[in-house]
């Protein structure tokens, strides 16, 4: 690993960095542009995030997608983490490998056919389509990120710990509420982060099964945008853009120091 | 059984360490504290516990020895129920624990890995046995300060275990499952991951802590070191079954089979065939003896013609430059093939004239010796007949 940094390496990490990132930075610059045009700089200005504020559909968008976010990702935590107890604890039981498949199914499944499969659902047991049906869809793609995520700290958790506590005289339920759920947190919670920036990120499954009055944030954008971008646009998404780097963040964090304090 | 009549019938004479007015085993009158009732423990088609019966008796500090997957951890796992035995009963105290979660059983464990909760602080880790019980808290805080001093840590009582030694965790994990003060403490591998050291201390402090709590113990140990210097009685497991229970001295001077024998401390194995059969005696034909062999003190009644095996402990055998005095019994002729000096004790191979290679022992009581053996010397070596013991298993 003493390899020196060289010109090679350098030039690769900045393509590779720029091909991913630059497209990003361009949107991130001109949402201070002080131009109304959007490929033309104007000079640095905020007004567009003074304008976003004053933009009650782009508002109240936002609102329904964080509120999405958050509900969806909740009850995805839950799911998903029984689901990953339920994969690691219970040993072999008759179908567990279909249990596994299911689980993961909704990873490799193009979105397209996740959003028209809830919708056909939905159509089908006449459920009025809005802010729920969305919830409910979001909860169903989000939940097997949360499975994998504690699945992997599960794994390696030290059964005893349990078996102690149990040995002391604490029930099995309570055991899991004092010992193993606070040792996993940090897993839990990197879950939920995951869940909450994936659903507030969703366009393909939300537009399948939202209906009138629920419009979220990245469908709202969507639909400005065919009219043609504004600079009002760019500020949102520079927005999400923090939002969702702040969430991975802590996210990685959380994962990293568990890790860290279980050597 | 046979072991403990046979020692009484030999009076005076005595066999290992004795801790005098202990032997609750011996007596018959005595009820046993642990019952295992034909115990047997199946995972699929493997069998871990084979129709074991055991007792143990209270203030007993009890090891089971055994190489891994003998099915001494499953056995201790099953009276801390957290398996369950496919078919029959484990009693302790009178109770059946058949059904029993492991919370509600009156007995505690120290776990190999310790197995102490990373998230909480070491008063934290001894009180919580004591919270579920729901002890008032001033109760709870003075056991975890008598628990502390116990095991001589509160200067760490405020201490997360990662910040903590090895032995420190130890005493920790010790602390923990002694705090509910239960009837008996279960010890898996309790000295596993101790340094040389350290391991021997922590032996002679256990032991003293058995005895002032007047608990009973109950030991999983795959060291025989460590059994041999705890235990008031060990069991020796292999697959599944045990092959011998008695005390350390019994089980290493009076091995109930060739197993034993060999898993115990270092042993030479001589094949040989009975060819004269007395009362506490016979006399064996040994291929690499030049003269018929003669012992004294055989447990079991042999008959003539029988294969037996020959154990013969290192320390036993008594090694000479000159021919010892004729009349000596049982003398081999040989020559030095290699020697390990370990400074208490020297090793000697001397190697007889069949072919054999002999392991013979030495104390090193001074520091100068007149003559030393040196490889390649001409030695002869003999022992008493009370040394070896008849194995016809």
């Amino acid at each position: 690993m003493n390899r020196r940094f060289g010109f090679f390496d350098a030039t690769a990490l900045t393509l590779g960095f720029a091909f991913l990132y630059l497209p990003i930075l361009i949107l991130v610059v001109y949402s201070f542009n002080a131009s109304r045009l959007v490929t033309v700089w104007g000079g640095f200005s905020t007004q567009w995030y003074v304008s976003l504020l004053q933009n009650e559909q782009l508002l109240q968008a936002a609102w329904i997608s964080l509120r999405v976010a958050f509900l969806s990702a909740a009850v995805a935590t839950v799911l998903g983490t029984l689901a990953a107890l339920a994969l690691v604890r219970y040993g072999r039981y008759p179908g567990r490998t279909l249990f596994t498949g299911m689980v993961y199914a909704p990873l490799v499944m193009p979105e397209v056919i996740t959003g028209l499969s809830l919708l056909l659902l939905f159509v089908a047991v006449d459920f009025d389509r809005g802010f729920w049906t969305v919830v409910l869809a979001h909860t169903t793609f989000t939940m097997c990120f949360v499975t994998v995520v504690v699945q992997a700290r599960l794994v390696d958790f030290d059964r005893s710990l349990e078996e102690a506590a149990m040995d002391l005289g604490c029930p099995p339920l309570k055991t899991f509420f004092t010992i193993t759920l606070p040792l996993i947190a940090p897993s839990v919670l990197a879950g939920f982060l995951l869940a909450f920036t994936l659903s507030l990120d969703d366009l393909v499954i939300a537009s399948f099964t939202s209906g009138p009055g629920a419009t979220t944030l990245p469908m709202r954008i969507y639909s400005q945008v065919r009219l043609g971008v504004t600079p009002e646009i760019n500020a949102v998404c520079t927005i999400l853009v923090a939002l969702v780097t702040i969430g991975v963040i802590i996210a990685s964090l959380a994962t990293k120091r568990s890790a860290v304090a279980r050597q | 059984m046979s072991m403990a009549v046979d020692g009484r019938r030999r009076g005076s004479l005595a066999i290992g360490a004795v801790r005098r007015d202990f032997a609750p085993w011996a007596d018959p009158a005595a009820t046993p504290f642990i019952r295992f009732e034909r115990v047997t423990k199946r995972y699929g088609d493997v069998v871990a516990v084979a129709d074991l019966s055991l007792d143990i008796f209270e203030r007993e500090f009890f090891c089971l020895l055994g190489p891994s997957g003998c099915g001494k951890t499953t056995l201790m796992r099953m009276l801390a129920g957290f398996e369950a035995a496919s078919e029959g009963r484990i009693v302790l105290a009178g109770q059946d624990l058949s059904g029993v979660p492991p919370y509600r059983r009156p007995v505690n464990m120290m776990f190999q890995s310790y197995a102490l909760f990373p998230h909480m602080s070491v008063e934290r880790n001894i009180a919580f046995g004591l919270e579920q019980d729901r002890l008032p808290k001033a109760e709870i805080a003075e056991r975890v300060v008598e628990m502390l001093r116990l095991v001589q840590l509160e200067p760490f009582a405020r201490r997360r275990p990662a910040q903590l030694s090895g032995g420190q965790r130890q005493r920790v994990a010790l602390a923990r499952a002694l705090a509910k003060r239960p009837k008996v403490l279960l010890l898996d591998e309790p000295l596993g991951a101790l340094d040389k050291k350290l391991r021997e201390e922590t032996q002679f402090e256990l032991m003293d802590l058995q005895v002032k709590l007047g608990m009973t113990f109950l030991v999983v140990t795959h060291d025989q070191e460590e059994a041999m210097t705890m235990a008031d009685r060990i069991a020796v497991m292999d697959h599944g079954r045990i092959v011998q229970v008695a005390t350390p001295g019994e089980i290493y001077e009076q091995p109930a089979s060739r197993y034993v024998a060999e898993f115990i401390g270092d042993v030479n194995i001589l094949e040989g065939k009975v060819s004269e059969a007395g009362e506490g005696r016979c006399t064996l034909a040994v291929a690499d003896a030049p003269a018929p062999v003669s012992i004294a003190g055989v447990a079991e009644p042999l008959e003539p013609g029988r294969e037996v095996a020959l154990a013969l402990r290192p320390e036993k055998l008594v090694l000479t430059h000159e021919a010892p005095p004729a009349g000596t019994p049982n003398v081999f002729a040989g020559t030095v093939w290699d020697i390990g000096y370990l400074g208490d004790w020297t090793i000697y191979l001397v190697r007889l004239a069949s072919g054999r290679t002999l392991r013979v022992s030495r104390a090193n009581a001074t520091r100068f010796v007149e003559r030393p053996l040196s490889w390649d010397d001409e030695v002869f070596v003999h022992f008493a007949p009370e040394a070896g013991v008849v194995l016809t298993r």
